[in-house]
């Protein structure tokens, strides 16, 4: 069966669903799905439920969706970034669930892997463990959280080949591996395709099994960088 | 005289240890990774999924794709690993970090510790905190002793809680408090800043604590 689609718009043709779950990678700008999330955007999909650790930045990234309102509910651990979410949650017109982020990835983790729940240390005394079940193991309390699966995952890699194989590279891994897993269908979006044989199998992070559709695009011009910081050098 | 930023940061380095892996938060935790005494072999993780994290780099050396939890570009060393999600907070929730240097708004005398929200102010989310403190083996809070709103230091947080029982040690600009989280020896003055009285420390804190003997002296 071939993955590899053309571009990020046939790459999600017939996929789309007015009100589905979307699993999207990434931390902050990195390794974030952005040339499917503009494909996401041009379909008119609307209604989602977006699972992902943040929000995009104004403009970017799932920024765009907020702009479109096509977001009805975002499941994240931080979105401090986005000024168009603060607006739009304080005006009710977005739910938003916070997850604490070890607790997000443990639920996309666990919805991959078939486990529908799990017990964590993580919130217990807080909000985030009101109205769940409490559970003593060994003498401390746990609190149950639920596995997540999503309809569509979307994800970023480095490198992938036409297997679906993927690479990710440095800290733009993060919550990726996990949505991909997680995912009814998964659709990746690669900086470099290359054909099997071309990756060590023992340096793929996401064996192609996991991955659906696969689409290449380059990265064009430099990539952005959400807070630049820089040490000055020491004279010569 | 009361600590300087820097001087807090420096207090809270004496914490580290060698062979230490440590999670440093955002703010004056960040500036802990100054003070690492030379020689000694400190571990940075960062929950965006990097262990042994570098300086920042050189400018004309960012890369998009290195960056910390605070989405500052950074840099990495001979010994650094990186991994997903998932797998850093299993090393979190796991008890595998030993430190974990982090802000707040409140620590009440049992150790509960608030950091995230206040109601009715917008709402930015937890990040990684509340898996932090829930799983690292020592938790230590660096923070002004005061706020506008009045002392931090509380009998019980008023703010929604990051986690409770959770603070091991508190470092403020007047001084250093231990907690006994797990049992019912409370919160105890164990350093005071250079020139704060104990009085000064006592009308600015609402918490009931001990005075450590070290702590007594002029």
């Amino acid at each position: 069966m071939k993955k590899v689609y053309a571009d990020p718009k046939s790459a999600l043709a017939g996929i789309l669903k007015d009100g589905m779950v979307v699993l999207s990678g990434g931390f902050g700008l990195a390794g974030i799905p952005e040339a499917l999330t503009y494909a996401v955007r041009d379909s008119g999909v609307k209604g989602l439920t977006v699972v992902s650790n943040n929000a995009g930045v104004d403009g970017i990234g799932l920024g765009l969706l907020l702009e479109t309102r096509q977001i009805k509910k975002m499941i994240s651990s931080y979105v401090g970034e986005n000024k168009l979410f603060a607006q739009q949650y304080l005006a009710g017109d977005l739910e938003l669930e916070f997850n604490p982020q070890g607790t997000l990835a443990e639920r996309i983790r666990a919805g991959g892997a078939g486990i529908p729940a799990f017990f964590t240390k993580t919130g217990v005394g807080t909000m985030i463990a009101e109205g769940k079940e409490t559970r003593e193991f060994d003498g401390e309390t746990y609190v149950m959280e639920r596995g997540i699966v999503g309809d569509l995952a979307l994800v970023h890699a480095w490198k992938g080949d036409t297997e679906g194989n993927l690479v990710y590279r440095k800290t733009a891994r993060n919550f990726n591996p996990m949505m991909a897993t997680a995912g009814k269908v998964t659709v990746a979006e690669v900086e470099h395709l290359v054909e099997p044989g071309e990756i060590d199998p023992d340096q793929i992070h996401t064996p192609g099994i996991y991955v659906t559709r696969i689409v290449h695009v380059p990265v064009v011009g430099a990539k952005r960088i959400e807070h630049r910081t820089t040490r000055p050098r020491m004279a010569a | 005289m009361a600590w300087t930023r820097e001087q807090m940061a420096a207090r809270a380095a004496r914490e580290l240890q060698d062979g230490f892996y440590v999670n440093l938060g955002i703010g004056i935790p960040t500036l802990v990774s100054n003070y690492i005494p030379p020689g000694m072999s400190v571990v940075l993780q960062s929950e965006n999924g990097m262990l042994g994290m570098g300086p920042f780099p050189y400018e004309g050396e960012e890369d998009a794709d290195l960056i910390n939890a605070g989405k500052q570009t950074v840099t990495e060393l001979p010994m650094t690993s990186y991994f997903s999600s998932a797998d850093s907070f299993a090393m979190i929730r796991g008890g595998h970090i030993d430190l974990s240097i982090l802000g707040a708004m409140q620590v009440a005398e049992n150790g509960d510790l608030a950091n995230w929200m206040i109601p009715g102010k917008v709402v930015k989310g937890m990040g990684g905190a509340m898996d932090l403190v829930a799983g690292v083996k020592k938790v230590v809070v660096v923070m002004e002793h005061v706020s506008k709103d009045g002392p931090k230091l509380l009998h019980r947080c008023t703010l929604p809680l990051t986690g409770e029982r959770v603070v091991d040690l508190v470092i403020t600009d007047l001084g250093v408090f231990s907690i006994d989280k797990h049992g019912a020896r409370g919160m105890s003055l164990i350093e005071r800043a250079e020139g704060v009285s104990l009085d000064e420390i006592r009308s600015k804190t609402e918490a009931a604590f001990t005075v450590a003997e070290q702590a007594r002296a002029a």
